[in-house]
């Protein structure tokens, strides 16, 4: 059986939603930047880094961001944190195209963004950019915690510029 | 969704997607094929990264376990071979991600024996080194037992084991600047002396870590719930062990104190006094004590290094006395944070032609390493960590490889899983603490 093809039309607010009101669009994006369920791409030191975020010290989910998505499909953020391999870009391209929209991402740390100190190793993706559309990047390796807290300050951000019909700003 | 990947799977494959549930379930019924091959991975929370793992079910018991690994093969050894031999440790430090500081040590080992210089490594940079690995041997096994109680369905203990890695990373980050990868032990001892008030930050450390450690043993060592997951589960004797070549905690666990710091040891371990945790249930719930008592001997460890670095061993060296090797610029933290010293800055800049020439090369070429092949070998928190070093006298390796304990003691999965549960399988692969970083490299 072949696999579940993805919807070609969006749905939409209606013909008008183009136009509509600022306080509309103000509540939508309030209510999405908020509550950013994460499924989080744990692939290699960065994982760690991002799980340090996610506890105690740091705790990101006082911004919202809740790291217990069931899956992709449940997920608004997905956030891929270390090395996206040639073997493993299929399924972060995969489990990509399994979230609902709107979805954003961040690139955490050097690998993702560019491939890092892989930069001309003969098995890693140079970017996840290559596979998925990336709406913020943290640079380093690994970032700090606190890099992250401020890539998702910068996405939230994002979020509340978005116009309510893009489906990506 | 259909199944991404025949090889995995034997006898008939039935793909269901939503409603076909009720027509595959009035088709089966009546037949008595209970199999069912489950992919769990490569992304998924209990894996510890990027694992795949193949399941054979029969009902609820596993029948067939395999792994797929390869997923973070960064080739890291392969790159290694086009940086110079001092760049190798920013490569090596990225394998195991849990345990940089073993990486480095194993590695600089290795191409101190291919140099020569194993014996004029200074006694300050031996003790820092034993100082740092025990304090990342606490750490590892910190997130060790943290994401394994997470992967049982406990979010506690991971919590505890957070909050504890944490004060160990601040530790680290004082003393080397980065909290994770550090590239600090270097070919010929370690990149920079310990800061002013590294000493007393660790004895703070010293002060309250057994306390957490306490506080973590009463929470799980007599929890019902825990032994329940943990006791009598993805049992390995001895002889399975040594068959498949586990070692660290495992080993130790089923009842054999090999520990490379008594038995080969190195960096100056045979003067320090501790002792090697034993259990003989060689059972999940052994693991956990055998590392939970590895942490109080690291504590102990980590002491004793304290207590040369700021007495006998003070102000000295740490990295080896021979121009063509060490770092020239001796690095210190200035006082912008990094950096060379501002004496050698000002003395290849302005006083030594020579020197800046000496400089240049040894930064842009590195040094050359006598042709030949060494291995070196480190008890990391996962097991014996070696590093092969292969120089053809270049200033680049010809090869180094690994041979990673995560990589070594998965394969005893299947041996702990087969005839278990399919619940025990997250406790069994937790139990070998892998690190994928490390299995694939």
């Amino acid at each position: 059986m072949a696999d579940l093809p993805m919807p070609t039309v969006r749905p939409t607010a209606g013909p008008a939603s183009p136009s509509a009101p600022r306080p509309m669009r103000f509540i939508l994006n309030w209510g999405r930047r908020y509550s950013l369920w994460v499924f989080n791409f744990g692939l290699a030191c960065c994982a760690i880094e991002f799980v340090a975020t996610s506890m105690s010290r740091h705790d990101f989910i006082r911004f919202g961001v809740v790291p217990f998505a069931d899956g992709p499909r449940r997920a608004d953020l997905m956030i891929v944190s270390g090395t996206v391999t040639d073997k493993m870009a299929p399924a972060v391209k995969r489990l990509y195209e399994r979230m609902p929209d709107p979805k954003y991402v961040i690139s955490f740390g050097a690998c993702s963004n560019s491939g890092g100190p892989y930069w001309d190793s003969y098995c890693v993706t140079k970017g996840v950019d290559q596979i998925i559309p990336v709406d913020v990047y943290v640079p380093g390796c690994p970032p700090r915690p606190e890099a992250l807290l401020h890539g998702i300050m910068t996405l939230q951000e994002k979020i509340a510029a978005q116009h309510p019909e893009d489906r990506r700003a | 969704m259909s199944a991404p990947y025949e090889e995995a799977t034997e006898g008939t494959v039935y793909t269901v997607s939503g409603n076909d549930w009720t027509e595959l379930i009035e088709t089966l019924s009546g037949q008595q094929d209970e199999k069912l091959v489950i992919n769990m991975g490569p992304q998924h929370p209990s894996t510890h990264g990027v694992l795949r793992l193949i399941l054979n079910l029969d009902g609820e018991t596993v029948t067939e376990a395999r792994t797929v690994i390869g997923y973070l093969h960064t080739g890291i050894e392969k790159n290694m071979e086009f940086r110079t031999w001092t760049q190798g440790t920013t490569f090596v430090t990225r394998m195991d991600y849990l345990a940089p500081i073993f990486n480095e040590t194993a590695y600089c080992m290795g191409v101190e024996k291919l140099l020569g210089i194993t014996d004029r490594i200074p006694e300050r940079a031996q003790a820092i080194r034993v100082m740092m690995m025990e304090l990342t041997r606490i750490s590892s096994h910190m997130v060790a037992i943290g994401t394994f109680g997470m992967e049982l369905g406990a979010t506690t203990p991971f919590l505890f084991g957070a909050r504890e890695r944490e004060m160990v990373l601040d530790v680290m980050e004082y003393i080397t600047g980065l909290r994770m990868n550090m590239a600090y032990v270097r070919p010929g001892g370690v990149s920079v002396d310990l800061p002013a008030g590294a000493v007393d930050k660790v004895g703070e450390l010293l002060k309250v870590m057994p306390g957490r450690i306490e506080d973590l043993r009463k929470m799980l060592d007599a929890n019902p719930v825990y032994l329940a997951r943990t006791k009598d589960v993805a049992y390995l004797d001895l002889t399975g062990c040594m068959a498949l070549g586990v070692t660290g905690p495992m080993l130790r666990a089923a009842g054999l104190p090999w520990d490379l710091r008594k038995s080969q040891p190195y960096c100056g371990y045979e003067t320090y006094e501790f002792d090697v945790p034993t259990e003989k249930t060689g059972d999940v719930y052994g693991r956990y004590l055998v590392r939970m008592a590895e942490m109080e001997e690291s504590l102990k460890i980590i002491e004793q290094a304290l207590d040369r670095l700021s007495g006998p061993l003070k102000g000295g060296r740490v990295m080896v006395d021979d121009k063509k090797i060490g770092w020239p610029a001796q690095l210190a933290l200035g006082p912008d944070g990094m950096g060379n010293s501002p004496d050698h800055i000002a003395h290849i800049m302005s006083g030594s032609m020579e020197a800046l020439i000496h400089h240049f090369k040894l930064v842009t070429e590195g040094f050359r390493v006598p042709a030949g092949q060494a291995y070196a070998s480190v008890e990391s928190p996962r097991g014996e960590l070696g590093a092969h070093v292969v120089s053809d006298g270049g200033t680049r390796p010809y090869r180094v490889h690994f041979r990673d304990p995560s990589f070594t003691n998965l394969q005893s999965m299947p041996a702990t899983c087969e005839g278990g549960m399919v619940a025990d399988v997250i406790s069994a692969v937790a139990s070998i603490d892998p690190v994928m970083g490390g299995v694939d490299r």
